[in-house]
């Protein structure tokens, strides 16, 4: 019955995009903030976490993160989603998260608002 | 949802159990399906689920460790499905919903403690939430339109 999550990085021009695959609940969630906290020590402070892979989430794993979130505002870093479904979007505006994260319909549009700032 | 009768149930008992919640969204899913609900709409009754289950399995404190659910689909027997209720029940030491306190970013932001999300969730994607708890246990009722 275990969902994992399987997660992929990309690094270029100064952003990190992270690829979700799966369920982000407990675990998916700490695995990517394990993900996310590498790329912040390797310097990263712009990231991107691409969840079209990614059909269904649950609120302990959101809540993680909202961790990430909270932890690119210490550095000054930024941090954006894209590729939700419309319910995994909702989830996050009911939540409040796109005050803190942008949220993008694809790719190219969240590389282009991060890209200039 | 008043007058409407019951067109098909289904019951699910699920032990609390790592992952157990996506067996439930899949029944969820399954009876969405058989009213012909839009596909972001049984995206919403999937994910609400979950939440409810999780809050079950989470803090019920239930001796039994199980969550009962019931799906039902409801309508005038002359015509298509209308809505779709979800009963998700557990036998645990239950809780005061009024004094549930919602949880808002800023403060989450900044709090140790990022959970407490489930039931803000299940009541932005859902039509309609009722709360039913007490010392036998807890049982949330969750309504969805077809249309």
């Amino acid at each position: 019955m275990s969902e994992s999550l399987k997660l992929q990085v990309d690094s270029r021009d100064g952003l990190a995009v992270i690829y979700t695959e799966g369920y982000i609940n407990n675990q998916g969630g700490e695995e990517i903030a394990r993900t996310a906290y590498q790329l912040i020590d390797d310097g990263h402070k712009v990231l991107l976490l691409n969840l079209g892979g990614t059909k269904i989430v649950n609120s302990i794993g959101i809540s993680i993160l909202i961790e990430i979130i909270e932890k690119m505002l210490e550095i000054d870093g930024k941090l954006a989603f894209c590729c939700l479904t419309p319910t995994i979007e909702k989830t996050f505006h009911i939540m409040g998260l796109a005050q803190y994260a942008g949220i993008f319909e694809d790719e190219p549009q969240a590389e282009t608002a991060l890209a200039s700032g | 949802m008043a007058g409407e009768a019951i067109l098909r149930e289904v019951q699910l008992t699920l032990p609390m159990a790592p992952d157990m919640e996506i067996a439930a969204s899949k029944t969820a899913t399954a009876m969405a399906e058989l009213m012909s609900m839009s596909p972001d709409k049984i995206d919403e009754v999937r994910m609400a689920v979950v939440e409810a289950c999780i809050n079950a399995i989470e803090h019920s404190r239930a001796e039994d460790r199980k969550v009962h659910l019931t799906f039902e689909v409801l309508g005038d027997v002359a015509s298509q499905p209308q809505t779709l209720r979800i009963t998700v029940r557990d036998a645990g030491v239950g809780f005061a919903p009024d004094q549930v306190e919602e949880p808002s970013i800023e403060e989450k932001l900044t709090a140790d403690r990022k959970r407490g999300w489930g039931l803000k969730i299940i009541h932005g994607l859902m039509d309609r939430v009722e709360i039913d708890s007490g010392v036998s246990g807890t049982s949330i009722v969750m309504t969805k339109a077809r249309g």
